[in-house]
């Protein structure tokens, strides 16, 4: 109910933040929405010593196109990418996967900078990121890398940051051809977790043969996974209902879901399945309409 | 089908009929409301709880000392201090006894173990991470089959106790139901298990109990459906004097039974207040509130119907076993051990029922009585009517015509049930019939005929339910001793308003609106003119409160006699001010004239005034009266919901599309209240058939105990209800009102489950449990065992 | 240390631990008690306040974090008069416990400022993140939509 005490900083710029985080090492967090970490903290599931609250280093909160990319900043809430034409011409997985984030109200605080940091394998948008094929900007005071998702990534609530570093961006590239994607989720209802949700990208020549691929899947292993096998499948076909079966085959096969409250593991890879089908069937569909 | 009530008075009087604003509103838009939490008073103390992680476990030993050191640490309580007291343990609503906090033995998981008393809330939760307590886990019992099959005693403390069982219970005639399903041309027969459900109600409970050391005078503002009950019960338990207590029930926010127990945080933080000498507030939180108050349901339930060559039932049989948790707790009239379920036979013509209830304690938290049931009425309903469809299914006819020939006609009222309910009144054909018009039925039947088969799958289901409420007559009904009969109070005042006091408690219901227009009704007074005062037993008739629909029953009754009584002596000061004889006078709302002089008036203000200035000799000054009704029958509200539905075969998800309420209430008090009642019923019906329930691991770990795991739907999920009225008054009531807060949660769960298994049956589908969650929907449609 | 906010236009402050939930803060140390708290994972909404106009779930932040931010709290909806929402709330019969309606309004009145007609799924949509046990939802949306009519109409 209420959380266990520690130390608050709130540093006003971003040099004294990454100051601050080196000093501290793992000893500090960063709380940016905090709609992850408080709830935790209140459950005293975590219990860090200090918080680093980044609020105030509103410069971070940008969504915008930079050179063939869409750029994220770490202020950047959830809600900031619902609705959000640059995000919908951009990515349209993103676009697709934003409005089931949590709950409106969580939307309004939580940041996608976060979420991705946070490495829930229920959470929503490491799926969207592994199948675009995004990265992850890490920034700490002795400098800046940049770490592709699928590195980002590492395991269940774990990713590749080092002590000191923290997530200042993520980017998003542009699609090449003609693209499209869905997010596809199975929630028993609104603010619930997924069951089992898909991310599908599909990126067309002009020919419409499938360039780039990307399926990448929640809650349904240790972290978000991205289905390399279906997406290798894809690259270089010509749609079609069959093709997209065995995809969609592959990847139920390919995840490793718990038998719990939201069902048994048969039950949820029938559910990739179906859901993988129709999310390329989407992501298809816009990729030809050319939207 | 009776017509819709015409309102004899004016919409600014605001008498029965009208939907009148709901004058307990200004307060609650301005977040002006008076919750328990709300109440801060000098010196106050927090109090948190302690509670068993582990779901069996014996107490080895408790070490609170480095908790007791802690800066801001008042007090910590045990059950060992209050055995002390004589308080460790404490009767229970069915006449056993519950623990307060644990002694011997830890028998659910969230069980209070210990209590901390803090200057801060925050200080008080931290102090309970530095008590220590030394467990040695037994073996979890965690269903009642398992419970009766042990040889593990969970209730190894009670005298006498020699098994796990908390009660038998036997109704109706085995017999004759014997008899005629010896005889029957087909059995039709159901094995389910209603689940565990938990009313949640979006304040949790607490209390901030006030010992003032110097008076003795305990006052106690708490969470609470009976107030009065409340205060007798915790004379009894706690040895204090009762005219030393008061219980103030102010804001509630939301009870649905969850708030008519009295559970061990209100009886150790009275405790503590009264060993410490200041207030101590205990509010628990939502986890504490799901995982150990009050739960619903849990009836595993088997139930058969025996038909003739006609199709017409003839006899029904229901055995339950009832998980009761590790105490009998329930709320419930005594003679009733589970509860009203024998109104199973619903609103079906037959003559032999046999009813047989066995109770089994488990390792989990004790109830089952709550969560708007009207007394278990939510399972027996549930029960009949998912045995019609399934008897509808069976035989290959349409659900609405095996109701239409099986239902107890209008010209058959009042009718003698086979297990001793004497229905009031009724008109069933005429609920289904405007049901089935307004949804379209033979539309969507005709649309379900034509469908894609591999496309999403159209169901349709119906449920007719029949329910008893108004507990209720003193020769039947009584809780722990009390019998069940309210009260009002009723004071006008020389300017002609009023006062009105109720022995019933509103936690949303809005009684200060309705049972003013009740008065209205009666004297002509305008309801914003009346004040309505519920909660505090210093300053209100003795009433039993409010659960399973009988505030209007009773309580509304109540109030209308004792309006009644006013008028008869306000007729007495009328003939006195026209110096008539009172045989001469005629009333018309609001009004004493004199007949064949209509000119010749008083009003109920003039009378009002003159009670006090001008009232005759030998006749007492003041216009006062109460009244304690005591029902001379339940009423029975009935109706009939469709529910139709869209089943997605990939993923099991169903979505309701379509769906109609008609309910008959008899008279509707303010329609746009019951409105709100029936609609939040709907919802709450959709929740438990879609997504809510709490169930349990084999080690006694409680899933859904939070409300992550928990679903309580959201606008999103929630379908759009269509309603309609028919109106069959109660014969026996005063103003013919029935009641209603509780008949879309007892009458709505099966048609939604009749919906979806009317879109699968063709797929020899027969039966899925509540909740119909997608994987079983899917499990059903694969033949995949699903658990759970 | 030292929280400062302006709550309803007004400024306030007061020392709390930096692990002070803005709601307890809202309640306890500035006494307003019309933001309400319903559980303990996130889940209900009732704790809804609005932080810079933008409705969040006050439980799931800290005080310390709305230093220097402006917060509007149900007891800040009146300006004189009533405002539409609550006028509205009243006569469609928008609430029956009013625990939830507090925050129903307030998510309420930052739609309304972006649609003053919203469609009924806008609504639901709008209010996806707030529970209601007693309602079923119906005259909540309701509601909404006749105070955005209401302020269209002026």
């Amino acid at each position: 109910m209420y959380p266990p005490a520690f130390e608050y900083w709130s540093p006003r710029s971003l040099d004294e933040a990454l100051g601050k985080l080196q000093e501290l090492g793992y000893d500090g967090r960063v709380l940016a929405g905090g709609q992850s970490l408080i709830p935790m903290m209140k459950l005293r599931l975590a219990a860090p010593a200090n918080l680093v609250d980044i609020n105030n280093l509103t410069d971070l909160a940008y969504v915008r196109a930079d050179n063939g990319h869409l750029a994220i900043g770490a202020l950047a809430r959830h809600a900031d990418i619902v609705d959000n034409a640059e995000v919908k011409a951009i990515s349209p997985t993103m676009a697709s996967a934003a409005p089931w984030v949590a709950d409106p109200l969580v939307r309004n605080r939580g940041t996608v900078a976060g979420s991705i940091a946070h490495c829930d394998p229920e959470g929503d948008w490491n799926s969207v990121m592994l199948a675009v094929g995004a990265s992850v900007v890490a920034s700490s005071s002795s400098g800046q890398r940049v770490i592709p998702i699928s590195e980002f990534v590492v395991d269940f609530f774990t990713n590749s940051l080092t002590e000191g570093e923290m997530v200042t961006e993520v980017r998003i590239p542009r699609a090449a051809g003609s693209a499209g994607g869905a997010y596809l989720k199975l929630e028993r209802k609104i603010g619930d977790y997924a069951t089992a949700a898909v991310a599908t990208f599909l990126d067309l020549a002009n020919d419409g043969t499938i360039t780039s691929a990307g399926i990448a899947l929640t809650a349904v292993a240790s972290k978000n996974l991205k289905v390399t096998e279906a997406e290798q499948l894809l690259i270089g076909q010509t749609p079609s209902k069959e093709l997209f079966g065995e995809a969609a085959a592959i990847a139920a096969s390919a995840c490793d879901p718990e038998s719990d409250v939201r069902g048994p593991a048969e039950y949820k890879r029938a559910v990739i399945n179906a859901y993988t089908k129709r999310g390329l069937d989407q992501a298809l569909a816009q990729a030809q309409g050319g939207s | 089908m009776t017509t819709t009530h015409e309102p004899i008075t004016t919409f600014e009087v605001g008498g029965v009929g009208h939907s009148i604003l709901r004058k307990e509103d200004d307060r609650f838009v301005q977040g002006a409301g008076n919750y328990v939490d709300d109440i801060v008073l000098k010196d106050m103390l927090h109090m948190a709880i302690l509670r068993s992680p582990l779901a069996h476990a014996r107490i080895l030993g408790i070490d609170a000392s480095e908790a007791e050191a802690m800066e801001g640490v008042v007090a910590v309580v045990t059950g060992a201090m209050l055995e002390g007291y004589n308080l460790a343990w404490m009767p229970t609503l069915s006449g056993d006894t519950q623990a307060v906090l644990a002694t011997d033995k830890v028998r659910y998981q969230g069980q209070e173990v210990a209590a901390v008393i803090a200057t801060d809330p925050y200080i008080a939760k931290d102090a309970l991470a530095a008590i220590f307590v030394d467990y040695e886990e037994l073996e979890a019992i965690t269903t009642p089959q398992q419970s009766l099959a042990t040889e593990t005693l969970i209730r190894d403390e009670k005298e006498g106790q020699t098994d796990n069982v908390a009660y038998t219970w036997e109704a109706g005639d085995a017999a004759s139901t014997d008899a005629a399903f010896a005889a029957a041309h087909r059995v039709v027969s159901l094995d389910s298990h209603y689940p565990r459900s938990h009313p949640a109600p979006l304040e949790t409970c607490g209390c901030v109990s006030d010992v003032n050391p110097i008076t003795g005078q305990v006052t106690i503002y708490l969470t609470s459906q009976a107030p009065h009950a409340h205060r007798t019960l915790f004379a009894l338990v706690a040895g204090l004097p009762e005219e030393k207590i008061r219980i103030i029930s102010p804001d509630i926010g939301g009870g649905f039974g969850n708030k008519v127990p009295i559970y061990p945080g209100y009886v150790v933080a009275t405790a503590a207040s009264l060993v410490i000498g200041k207030p101590v507030k205990w509010v628990e939180s939502r986890s504490e509130n799901i995982i150990s108050t009050g739960f619903g349901r849990d009836y595993h339930m088997n139930g058969s119907l025996a038909l003739d060559e006609n199709n017409h039932i003839t006899a029904m049989r229901a055995n339950i076993l009832s998980d009761q948790g590790a105490f009998f707790a329930d709320a419930q009239p005594s003679k009733f051990k589970a509860g009203l379920f024998h109104i199973c036979t619903g609103s079906y013509d037959f003559g032999a029922a046999h009813v047989t209830a066995k109770g089994a304690f488990t390792n989990k938290a004790p109830g089952g009585v709550a969560y708007r049931c009207s007394f278990r009425v939510t399972e027996a309903s549930y029960l009949i009517e998912r045995l019609a469809d399934k008897a509808a299914h069976e035989i290959g006819m349409d659900p609405t015509e095996f109701r239409a020939l099986n239902f107890i006609k209008k010209e058959q009222f009042p009718y003698l049930s086979p297990t001793g309910f004497v229905y009031d009144s009724g008109d069933y054909h005429g609920a289904m019939d405007l049901a089935k018009e307004m949804i379209g039925y033979d539309g969507w039947r005709e649309k379900q005929k034509n469908q894609d088969p591999d496309g999403k799958l159209i169901g349709i289901g119906v449920a007719s339910f029949t329910e008893v409420v108004g507990a209720g007559p003193s020769k039947d009904y009584d809780i722990v001793g009390l019998k069940m009969f309210d009260s009002a109070e009723l004071r006008i005042h020389p300017t002609g308003k009023a006062i009105l006091k109720l022995g019933v408690k509103s936690q949303g219901q809005g009684h200060e609106t309705t049972f003013a227009q009740i008065v209205a009704e009666e004297l002509g007074i305008a309801a914003n003119d009346i004040k309505v005062i519920e909660g505090d037993t210093d300053n209100t008739p003795y009433g039993l409160g409010t659960y399973a629909s009988r505030s209007t029953p009773v309580g509304g009754a109540a109030t209308a006699m004792v309006a009644r009584k006013l008028r008869e002596k306000a007729r007495k000061l009328a003939a006195h001010l026209l110096e008539a004889s009172e045989d001469d006078l005629e009333w018309e709302v609001g009004k004493f004239s004199v007949k064949g002089s209509p000119e010749s008036f008083v009003t109920i203000q003039d009378i009002a005034f003159a009670a006090y200035t001008n009232h005759p000799e030998g006749m007492e000054a003041g216009l006062e009266g109460v009244h304690y009704y005591d029902p001379p029958n339940m009423t029975y509200p009935f109706g009939t919901y469709i529910v139709v539905v869209e089943v997605d075969q990939a993923d099991g998800t169903w979505q309701v599309v379509d769906m109609v309420a008609v309910d008959d209430c008899g008279v509707r008090i303010n329609p746009m209240i019951v409105e709100g009642q029936i609609t939040g019923g709907l919802t709450e019906g959709f929740a438990k058939a879609n997504m809510q329930w709490i169930t349990f691991d084999e080690g006694g770990n409680c899933i859904g105990s939070n409300f992550m795991d928990y679903l309580v739907p959201t606008a999103w999920e929630t379908p759009k209800f269509k309603l309609g009225e028919t109106v069959t008054p109660s014969p026996h009531h005063p103003i013919g009102a029935k009641g209603v807060g509780e008949s879309a949660t007892v009458g709505s769960p099966a048609a939604y489950v009749n919906a979806v298994v009317d879109a699968l049956w063709s797929r020899g589908v027969t039966n899925i449990d509540m909740p119909v969650l997608p994987h079983r929907v899917w499990g059903a449609l694969n033949g995949v065992d699903v658990k759970p | 240390m030292k929280v400062t906010v302006t709550i309803n236009g007004t400024p306030q402050s007061a020392d709390v631990e930096p692990r002070k939930l803005l709601v307890d803060f809202i309640r306890t140390e500035l006494g307003m008690t019309g933001t309400h708290i319903g559980c303990d994972t996130t889940s209900c909404g009732a704790c809804t306040v609005l932080l810079d106009g933008t409705p969040i779930k006050s439980c799931t932040m800290f005080a310390a974090s709305a230093d220097g931010h402006e917060i509007q709290t149900v007891e800040g909806l009146k300006n004189g008069e009533l405002h539409p929402l609550q006028v509205s709330f009243k006569q469609n019969h928008g609430l029956q416990c009013g625990f939830c309606t507090p925050g129903m309004m307030l998510v309420g009145k930052a739609l309304l400022e972006k649609n003053t007609s919203p469609t009924d799924d806008e609504v639901r949509w709008a209010i996806s993140g707030n529970l209601c046990r007693c309602t079923g939802y119906t005259n909540i949306v309701k509601s909404i939509q006749a105070a955005g009519a209401a302020i269209e109409g002026n």
